[in-house]
This record gives C-alpha cells, sequence and structure tokens, in this order.
C-alpha cells in the first residue's frame, strides 16, 4: 500500500479532521483484576483546552489520567496524543508531563534542580536550561527561591514547583492530578484563578482529574463527568451543570431538589406532574407532548432556580407549598431549607440583602420557577 | 507513683552497672601500668604503645580491616541488588525471600560458622582469607538488604514515577532519583555491615585457616596465656572503632528524611 498513489488518500483523511485534536482517547477499557475501572471512555481534547475529568472517587478518572500519562496501559481501545498513539510508548518519551497530588517533589533537589529535572534528562544545553528554569519559576511567582529545598516551602510554593517542573518541558498536554486537593481552602481558590490564567497565558492544552466540582466548573472549558468508570457527560461547564444527562450528574454537579412523580395529562403545550407525595398538587412540566402518561420521571431543580413568596404568587407556573425547616446564614448567601414533603426537603438560596423580606425557621412559604427550569429525569 | 519510678530507676541503674561494667574495667584496666596485677600502679599508654610494635597483632589487623572491607562491598553489592530486585517481585516471593534473609540471623552462629566450614571443605575451597571474606558476606547480606529495603519501602512511589514523567530512562531514575535518595540507608549498612565483620568471631573462628588470623582471633589467641594489659588497650580500641561505626551509621541515616 505505501506506494505513490497513497497521498491523495492521506489528503482527503486529513481534510476531514482540520482542527486535529491533542488528544483523542478511543474507547479505552482499563480492568484491575475482576473490576472494570475503565469502561468503554472516549474523547477528544482540543488544543489549548482545558478539560476536566469529574467523578467521585473510585470513578476511574485516575486511571484514565495514568493512562494518558504512560503509567498504566489500556486493556483495549487506543489513545492518541498529537495524532499519534501512545500504546506501548513508556512514560519517558510521551509528549506530557504529570502534575501529582502530592506533588512528588524530589526531596534531595533544589528548587532549581527540580524544575530542571526534565531539561536536563533531554540533555538540554546548560545556559538555555538556565534561562528555560528562571522563565519557569517567574511564571508560577518563585523567582528567588531556586536554592530551597522542597521541606522548606510552604503547600502553595510547592504546588507552583511542581507546576513549574511540569510547564518548563513544554509538554503537548499537563496532566493535573488533584492539583489543588492539598491546599487549605483560601490558597485553594487563589491557586483556581492563578493556575486558570496560567493556562490561559502560555496556551496550555491541560487535562485535570477532580473531585471538587466547583473547581472543575472555575477552571475548565469543558468537563467530564465519570461515574463507575464510565463517562456520563461531556460538556461546558454550563451544560453539565444547567442540562445534566441523568440523575447522578445532576447530584454531583451541585444541589439537586427532586421530587418523584408521574407523567399526568397534557394541558396545552405542557404536560400535568403528578407528585408523589399525596399532599401536594400537579404541578406542571415541559417535556415531550408524546410522552406516556404515568410513566414515572422526577423533577429537579437548582436551588438558584427557585423562588420563595409568603404568599401563593399570582403566577400559571408551577408552585410548591412548604415551610421553612432551617435558615443557615453563610455571609453574603443565606441558605433556606424548605421542607416540601414528609421526607422531602429543599434547598434554596437568597443574597443577605437586609432590604430583601426576611423568612425564619417555620414560616409557611411557597417555592416558585419558571416552567423551562424544571427538569425531568425519567428512570 | 513516685515510689514506683524510684523502684524503676534503681533497675535501669543496675541494669547499665551490668551492661556495661565490665567493659568501663576493661578500658580502665588499659591504663594501668601494672602488669599482671589488679592492683593500680598508675596511668600508662604503655601498652596501647606496646600494641604498635606487635608485629602479629598488626598483620592481624590488616586482616580484619581488609575483610571488613571486601565483605562489606560484596555484601553491599549482593544485598543492594536484591533489596532493589525485590521490588519488582510479586509480593508471595517478597516476603518469601524476606523470610530466608531473616534466618541467618536467628540461627545460632556457631551452626553458621560450622556449616560454612563444611561447606567450603566439601568444595575444596581451601580455609583462609578468602573463605573468612565469603562467610563474611554470607551474614552480612541479610543486614544490607533489609536496612536497604526498609528506606526503598517509605520512598513514596511517584517519586520514580515522576522521574519517568519528566523523561528520566530507567537508569536514571535510579542514578538521579533512586540512588540518591538511598544514600542515608546505604552508608549506614555499609558502616554497620563493616563493624558486624571486625568483630565477629564465631564464623570467623570456623572459616579461617592459617594466615587468616583476624584481631578477634588474635585476642581469643592472646588470653589463652593469660589476659595481659595489652590486650586490654586492643580490646579497648576495637570497642572505640565498633561504637564510632555504629554511632556514625545512626547518625547518616537519620539525617536525611
Amino acid at each position: 500500500m505505501a506506494t505513490s498513489s497513497t497521498p491523495p488518500f492521506l489528503a482527503s483523511d486529513q481534510s476531514l479532521s482540520p482542527t486535529p485534536s491533542t488528544i483523542d482517547v478511543r474507547g479505552i477499557v482499563r480492568r484491575h483484576g475482576a473490576v472494570l475501572a475503565v469502561d468503554q471512555v472516549s474523547f477528544q481534547v482540543r488544543r489549548g483546552e482545558f478539560f476536566s475529568l469529574l467523578g467521585p472517587s473510585g470513578a476511574g478518572k485516575t486511571s484514565v489520567l495514568r493512562m494518558l500519562a504512560g503509567f498504566e496501559d489500556p486493556d483495549e481501545g487506543d489513545l492518541l496524543i498529537d495524532g499519534r498513539s501512545m500504546l506501548g510508548v513508556p512514560p519517558n518519551r510521551r509528549p506530557v508531563n504529570l502534575v501529582f497530588q502530592s506533588y512528588a517533589l524530589f526531596p534531595h533537589l533544589t528548587v532549581f534542580d527540580n524544575v530542571a529535572f526534565g531539561l536536563k534528562m533531554r540533555r538540554v544545553a546548560s545556559t538555555l536550561i538556565e534561562a528555560q528554569v528562571r522563565q519557569a519559576l517567574t511564571m508560577v511567582k518563585l523567582f528567588g527561591k531556586e536554592a530551597r529545598r522542597p521541606a522548606q516551602l510552604s503547600g502553595g510554593e510547592q504546588q507552583r514547583v511542581a507546576l513549574a517542573r511540569a510547564l518548563v518541558n513544554k509538554p503537548a498536554v499537563v496532566l493535573l492530578d488533584e492539583p489543588l486537593a492539598a491546599l487549605d481552602q483560601q490558597l485553594r481558590q487563589a491557586m483556581q484563578v492563578e493556575l486558570k490564567s496560567i493556562q490561559q497565558q502560555a496556551g496550555l492544552t491541560c487535562v485535570c482529574v477532580t473531585h471538587h466540582q466547583e473547581e472543575a466548573m472555575m477552571m475548565s472549558d469543558r468537563i467530564a463527568v465519570m461515574h463507575q468508570g464510565r463517562m456520563w457527560q461531556v460538556g461546558s461547564p454550563r451544560e453539565v451543570y444547567e442540562r445534566p444527562c441523568n440523575l447522578f450528574v445532576s447530584r454531583f454537579l451541585g444541589v439537586s431538589n427532586e421530587l418523584p412523580g408521574r407523567i399526568g395529562a397534557p394541558i396545552g403545550e405542557d404536560r400535568l406532574f403528578q407528585p408523589i407525595d399525596a399532599d401536594q398538587p400537579p404541578l406542571t412540566v415541559r417535556t415531550l407532548t408524546s410522552e406516556q402518561a404515568g410513566r414515572p420521571a422526577t423533577l429537579s431543580l437548582r436551588p438558584e432556580q427557585l423562588r420563595m413568596a409568603r404568599e401563593r404568587p399570582a403566577t400559571s407556573g408551577p408552585v410548591l407549598s412548604g415551610r421553612i425547616e432551617k435558615v443557615l446564614f453563610a455571609g453574603s448567601d443565606t441558605k433556606y431549607l424548605v421542607r416540601v414533603g414528609p421526607e422531602r426537603v429543599w434547598e434554596t438560596r437568597m443574597t443577605s440583602d437586609a432590604s430583601l423580606p426576611s423568612f425564619a425557621a417555620g414560616d409557611p412559604v411557597f417555592l416558585h420557577w419558571s416552567l423551562p427550569d424544571g427538569r425531568l429525569f425519567f428512570e | 507513683m513516685r515510689r514506683g519510678w524510684a523502684g524503676l530507676s534503681v533497675v535501669s541503674i543496675l541494669v547499665m552497672v551490668f551492661l556495661y561494667g565490665p567493659i568501663l574495667v576493661l578500658v580502665l584496666y588499659s591504663f594501668n601500668a601494672a602488669h599482671l596485677s589488679m592492683a593500680w600502679r598508675g596511668t600508662t599508654l604503655k601498652w596501647y604503645a606496646a600494641l604498635l610494635h606487635d608485629d602479629a597483632l598488626l598483620a592481624a589487623t590488616a586482616n580484619s580491616l581488609l575483610i571488613a572491607l571486601v565483605s562489606t562491598f560484596g555484601a553491599m553489592c549482593l544485598g543492594g541488588l536484591l533489596a532493589l530486585g525485590m521490588e519488582q517481585m510479586p509480593h508471595r516471593r517478597q516476603r518469601m525471600i524476606e523470610g530466608g534473609l531473616v534466618l541467618p540471623l536467628v540461627i545460632p552462629e556457631v551452626m553458621m560458622g560450622v556449616a560454612l566450614m563444611l561447606f567450603f571443605v566439601m568444595l575444596k575451597l581451601p580455609l583462609g582469607i578468602l573463605t573468612v571474606m565469603l562467610g563474611h558476606i554470607v551474614f552480612n547480606v541479610p543486614l544490607v538488604t533489609i536496612m536497604i529495603r526498609t528506606r526503598l519501602r517509605k520512598l513514596d512511589p511517584a517519586l520514580r514515577e515522576a522521574a519517568a514523567d519528566l523523561g528520566a530512562d530507567s537508569w536514571q531514575v535510579f542514578r538521579y532519583v533512586t540512588l540518591p535518595l538511598l544514600r542515608p540507608a546505604i552508608w549506614g549498612a555499609v558502616l554497620v555491615a563493616f563493624t558486624v565483620s571486625l568483630d565477629d568471631f564465631l564464623v570467623t573462628f570456623f572459616t579461617a585457616g592459617p594466615g587468616a588470623t583476624t584481631l578477634p582471633l588474635k585476642v581469643y589467641s592472646m588470653i589463652k596465656s593469660g589476659v595481659t594489659p595489652e590486650i586490654n588497650a586492643l580490646s579497648a580500641l576495637l570497642l572505640l572503632i565498633s561504637m564510632a561505626c555504629v554511632a556514625l551509621s545512626l547518625h547518616v541515616q537519620r539525617r536525611e528524611v
């Protein structure tokens, strides 16, 4: 086949994908003994994109990351970086660098030598190493601490060294394994902003593993939600948050106020929804008119989609009555837990603004929302 | 409560006296000017000076040092490689080898000495410096392996992964990450193996032939003709060297993380 007749073939093949993905994962499977750690996972990551694998522990996201880094090999499927299959390529020959959760800084080397490690392994000239290490350290704001040992640095500084040690090699992809998990809350939030700006500034392609949904949403261009080895949904943070594909994704990405029930009769364009709790009147929901009546479904709403009122609001939209059970003041926001059924408590939030009507525990209230916000999930 | 503590300190002091009293007496009498007498006739360093002019003693010292050096080196090579190799093995086999390693440490040393002697005779290896060296390697390998392995297992495996991720091949991972991090354990093991070899009597006794007299053997043969202050001086020196080695070993191992 390798004759002169092949070029046009190749050319047409390339025209099919004008912007090749940096990472192309095709149906990878990874077994740990009898357990399917990763089950038929496929995704692409574009150049310059910040892509997060989000899921609870044991979801298989770390396995995916380790397969990208080359520490594990998939049992099935293929994994391409810059169009080249990585199967059988050892970690030291892959154009990726991993920032470890524990940072894995070399304790016997100075900050400078830690960052220079990758360049030295690639036998870069020492004059170039000097300049590039300085540049990387400047980027992570650690200039002037080259001579320190990792043990002499704070957690946040160690995190920066780990980042610089990866960046300095100019890898095609930076892999981040729970990069901020070891930092305290305040530092974590500051680093989220900083990591994101470094990524944008340097045009890095990043794949980040995290179980922290807020972190994933703040930093990512796209998020892949993983659970039990499978990838459930891939999309922009707004997409997966506002239009989760199932209840698991909905619950994992934020508070999901749920109400199980059955689809009822049509009213105009919309349908009635009979909650399972007997004391709640039917609500209107928006779903396909062809949906079979009587089909069980669960209605889900985000806290911020709910409005709360003392009097029954004069709207034709859905309204649910309840009683405030707890008021949780959290600074700029106040959380209200509202009992809407014998075994059902919904959460809503309001800005802690003194000019707004205030509610107290025990108050009877009405929760209402705009019809299209209510999302239905079928079993 | 207080009474209990007082009782405990009395016992502790007695134990210390029991442990270190004889050694202290020995060191003390190495400075005694009297010959063949327990009576104190003033302090002198002449027994130490005499050691320096005893040719047989100097030859034994040279033997001891040579044997300690070679057997330490041999044990380090074998034990170090074994410790590194064990890391790659399945857990069951690691545990089996661990059991095998402890065995030479717990069986009576006399048995080990006799067994080694019979083994060398069977191999028609003439007993001499070489057989003593081999014998010392045998009991030092487990020590070295266990010490290096302990350190190796404490290392974060992510460090080696990080090195590989940064482009190091397996040799470079070893050269630039594993080896430097093992250095304290390596020096600690060197000093312990050296000391144990220098001090060993039983295995040496059974595996040494003519011309392979080491310091402990020399002391033993000298004692047959009575305890002289010269022996006291020699023992005090040996004690000093051993203690220095062990103290240094503990120090280098404690220094780094």
